[in-house]
């Protein structure tokens, strides 16, 4: 019963969000205002049916509804509360579902927090949110409804599989979809203001805090999956380029560029154009990533939902949404007023050059992902792109774009004084040459790849600290701590999100080159020597947990003769879906980690025993966390949350220009 | 020219969105998991009765006659949902059934519970027979040929449409060889 109003509570989802998305187009073109207020009671009632539908099915997982085939398919009675309820989104159908309602809860946002938005504007901006949800709720619908009775009914679930029942990946979908369709509010804007044909600082002071809402939560995300496939795969790595993660990256470093370009639409008026082809590229990236797992266009570990039929239909909105969009941009961008001009050193310039290079990082990410479907397409010959593309493509983009990061905050809007800057950050480079120089006598080998990337990190989280003493006044003035206070919090979060990329470059820079590995093929009572530590395998214990066998080596760790601490890897066995899962333990520290993971040995009695000591890996998570605080914190800048200040004018404004 | 350079980003989205397009309409699925064993003769092999009394499965049984082959287990969803699929392909074909990593008492259970379709069954206890059968997760469903060539694939439960456009014709086409 329960289920089958979830169903209706879907069509009815999909019926209002056809109303919105049409009614107020009409009604934005005919100045009608009861026929605009339309969007805002249809968000409301489109998010409600969602909610609705979304409680409908976690019921249905968490009660162990086994007639229900998305329930029986992925959940089984055994399985943890945490993972029944995660399994509601664990599964294509359930993380459309989830995606859809965070598209109409962005919506309802949007509906609720527009007071300040012109009428017209706003109404466009539901709408096109309205057309998004339609096309999603139809996908669902029509391929994936997660509503579908099984009958016979099947006396227990196929369970989730087993690396997805983690803490990691249970929050890694929800807040990847925060981002991904976070930026769907920065697109709607974008297309809104093409079909008004003009952009004013009020359109960047709104687009700019949904920008910063979705990075946020779209770093904090892929952070989440690149922590989970650090300690859940057992393989020891963070980042492997796989297409799929590089969907996600792609979003991020459009997203990236947009939120640093967004500062110049709303500060200056100018790169207006530009900033909308951003969030449509976000965006479209975003969709792209959508695309990418479910089509089985390309295929990977993630790819849970391999059917060409979702495919197509994907495809399609892909190209009816972000071809309409480009097309609209075509047409109308090309008739918008240009903004103020700047001189090439300037903070807009500087900002200029930080787009430019994001662009390319973007595309080359984009080119490696994709250049294996693009030479199986065109000859029917099969390559996979791996880590040393990217190494040698991406790298290099990404070592100028932190040198400016390092100057850019310094520079003053419209014309900078370079000379008066570079004075500024001499103590800067005395660290970065400094850090540099240590890095080369310490460590082993003389391998450049940890001096430039140390060197530049340093160069980064000296200069960004010496803007923000600077502008805190920090050693000079008295009333350090009212400024502090005073500052805009966009200032302090800029500050924090530099930081956090000094921080993760050196978590990156120490795994990347200093990692230790050692193999050994152990019985109890071996020992392995990696990196100072000393590592006892003490004995080979047999256990279980709630729903899986699971075998437990004990280790003993030591440094210098004494024991400091012990590490416990697992080799987990599901016996619902006939699946082994490795555990790894880590010992984690500030410096560095100490990994281990265990795996089938020569005979019955031997296990493989692997470690590895990766030092700074921390510093990766801890770099993430510090930039979606950062981003927090901007986004709680009191210039964000007030929004534009109201408009004199009234709702009927005059488009300018257009064709 | 400022408008040509205003198209560029939706001409280089056509040419991207093209090139997805490809593999989808050519109906390549992506995701086809190719079997090495497609043309050779089927694995040795002589598996023990479900049924006690029963004949068992050999590779033997697999000559002489276009059959199939279907991996099962009680414990597996799909395959619950590929039985109604699989008695109504039984009713004019020979279906052998190997019941893979099963408690055998449980299989018999949810064959009376379910019908039974398949002419002989092996049981596979230890899953070595699906090992060189290559087989990647059940159920898994073959089409051997009259000279015991494995001559078809299917991962996954084989649904109507899986029936009716792959399973069928080839079928028909392997009876026209024959005659």
């Amino acid at each position: 019963m329960i289920i089958e109003l979830g169903h209706h509570a879907l069509v009815l989802a999909f019926l209002v969000a056809l109303l919105q998305g049409t009614v107020p187009l009409v009604g934005a073109a005919r100045r009608d205002r009861a026929l605009m207020e339309l969007g805002r009671s249809a968000a409301l009632v489109q998010l409600l049916a969602l909610a609705g539908a979304f409680a409908a099915l976690t019921h249905a997982y968490v009660t162990s509804d086994f007639s229900v085939l998305n329930v029986a398919e992925n959940s089984h009675s055994m399985k943890p509360m945490l993972y029944k309820v995660s399994g509601v989104w664990g599964n294509h159908e359930g993380s459309m579902l989830l995606w859809v309602l965070v598209l109409a809860a962005f919506g309802l946002a949007v509906a609720l927090r527009g007071h300040g938005l012109p009428a017209v504007l706003k109404a466009r901006v539901l709408a096109i949110q309205g057309l998004l949800g339609a096309g999603f709720l139809g996908f669902i619908l029509l391929t994936s409804n997660p509503f579908v009775r099984l009958d016979p009914v099947p006396a227990d679930g196929r369970d989730l599989n087993p690396l997805l029942q983690d803490p990691g990946l249970a929050f890694h979908p929800p807040m990847l979809y925060l981002g991904y369709v976070g930026f769907s509010v920065a697109f709607s804007f974008s297309v809104a203001a093409l079909i008004e044909g003009r952009v004013d600082p009020a359109w960047a002071r709104w687009v700019r805090p949904w920008t910063l809402a979705a990075w946020s939560a779209l770093t904090a995300g892929i952070a989440l999956g690149s922590w989970w496939a650090y300690y859940e795969l057992g393989w020891g790595g963070w980042w492997y380029w796989d297409p799929v993660e590089n969907a996600s990256f792609m979003p991020w470093l459009a997203g990236t560029a947009l939120l640093h370009s967004a500062i110049v639409v709303e500060k200056r008026d100018a790169l207006k154009s530009w900033t909308i082809l951003l969030a449509i590229v976000a965006f479209g990236f975003s969709l792209m990533g959508t695309f990418l797992v479910r089509s089985g266009v390309l295929t990977s570990v993630h790819a849970f939902a391999v059917d060409p039929d979702r495919g197509l239909y994907i495809l399609v909105l892909l190209a009816v949404t972000i071809g309409g969009a480009l097309a609209l941009f075509a047409f109308r961008a090309p008739a918008m007023a240009p903004g103020s001009l700047f001189r090439p050193i300037s903070r807009e310039g500087g900002l200029v050059a930080n787009n430019l290079l994001l662009a390319t990082a973007t595309a080359t990410v984009c080119v490696g992902t994709l250049y294996p479907l693009f030479l199986d397409a065109a000859t029917g010959e099969k390559v996979s792109v791996g880590p040393p593309f990217f190494h040698s493509t991406f790298v290099p983009v990404m070592l100028p774009l932190v040198l400016l990061a390092g100057i850019g905050p310094l520079l003053a809007w419209k014309r900078a004084d370079l000379e008066g800057v570079f004075t500024r950050l001499r103590v800067a480079a005395l660290v970065a040459g400094a850090v540099a120089l240590l890095t080369w006598l310490l460590q082993h080998g003389h391998h450049p790849g940890p001096v430039i990337g140390l060197a530049l990190a340093a160069w980064l989280a000296a200069s960004t600290l010496i803007e923000w003493t600077g502008r805190v006044g920090l050693f000079r003035r008295r009333g350090t701590a009212a400024r502090i206070i005073g500052l805009p919090r966009s200032a302090h979060g800029m500050t924090l999100a530099h930081l956090g990329l000094a921080v993760f470059i050196c978590g990156a820079v120490g795994d990347s080159f200093w990692r230790r590995e050692v193999v050994v093929d152990a019985t109890p009572g071996a020992v392995a020597e990696l990196a100072g530590y000393r590592v006892v395998l003490e004995d080979i214990r047999s256990g279980s947990g709630p729903n899986y066998e699971a075998e437990v080596v004990r280790l003993r760790v030591e440094r210098d003769g004494e024991t400091i601490g012990e590490l416990r890897p697992e080799r987990r066995f599901y016996p619902v879906q006939g699946t082994r899962t490795t555990e790894a333990a880590i010992r984690s520290r500030p410096l560095g980690d100490l990994y281990a993971a265990v795996g089938e040995g020569r005979t019955p009695q031997h296990r493989t025993l692997r470690l590895w000591h990766a030092p700074l890996v921390p510093w990766i998570w801890a770099g993430a966390l510090m930039m979606v605080t950062g981003g927090l914190v901007s986004l709680s800048d009191r210039r964000l949350r007030v929004g534009a200040p109201r408009r004199t004018v009234g709702p009927v404004t005059q488009p300018a220009g257009g064709d | 020219m400022t408008r040509v350079v205003f198209l560029l980003p939706l001409v280089l989205f056509a040419v991207v969105a093209g090139y997805f397009a490809v593999p989808l309409l050519t109906g390549r699925d992506p995701g086809e998991l190719p079997s090495a064993l497609i043309d050779r003769p089927v694995p040795d092999m002589a598996l023990p009765p479900l049924f006690e009394g029963a004949p068992g499965l050999g590779s033997d049984d697999l000559r002489g006659g276009v059959t199939l082959v279907n991996f099962f287990a009680s414990w597996c969803v799909p395959c619950r949902a590929e039985h109604p699929v699989l008695t109504r392909l039984a009713q004019s074909e020979t279906l052998h059934g190997i019941s893979y990593k099963d408690d055998p008492a449980r299989t018999r259970e949810w064959l009376a519970e379910l019908g039974d379709p398949f002419e002989r069954i092996g049981t596979d206890t230890s899953g070595r027979a699906a090992i060189e059968w290559g087989v990647y997760g059940v159920p898994e469903t073959y089409i051997i040929d009259r000279d015991g060539r494995i001559r078809y694939r299917h991962a996954g439960p084989v649904t109507r449409t899986v029936l009716e456009d792959e399973i069928l014709p080839l079928l028909r086409h392997l009876r026209e060889a024959e005659s």
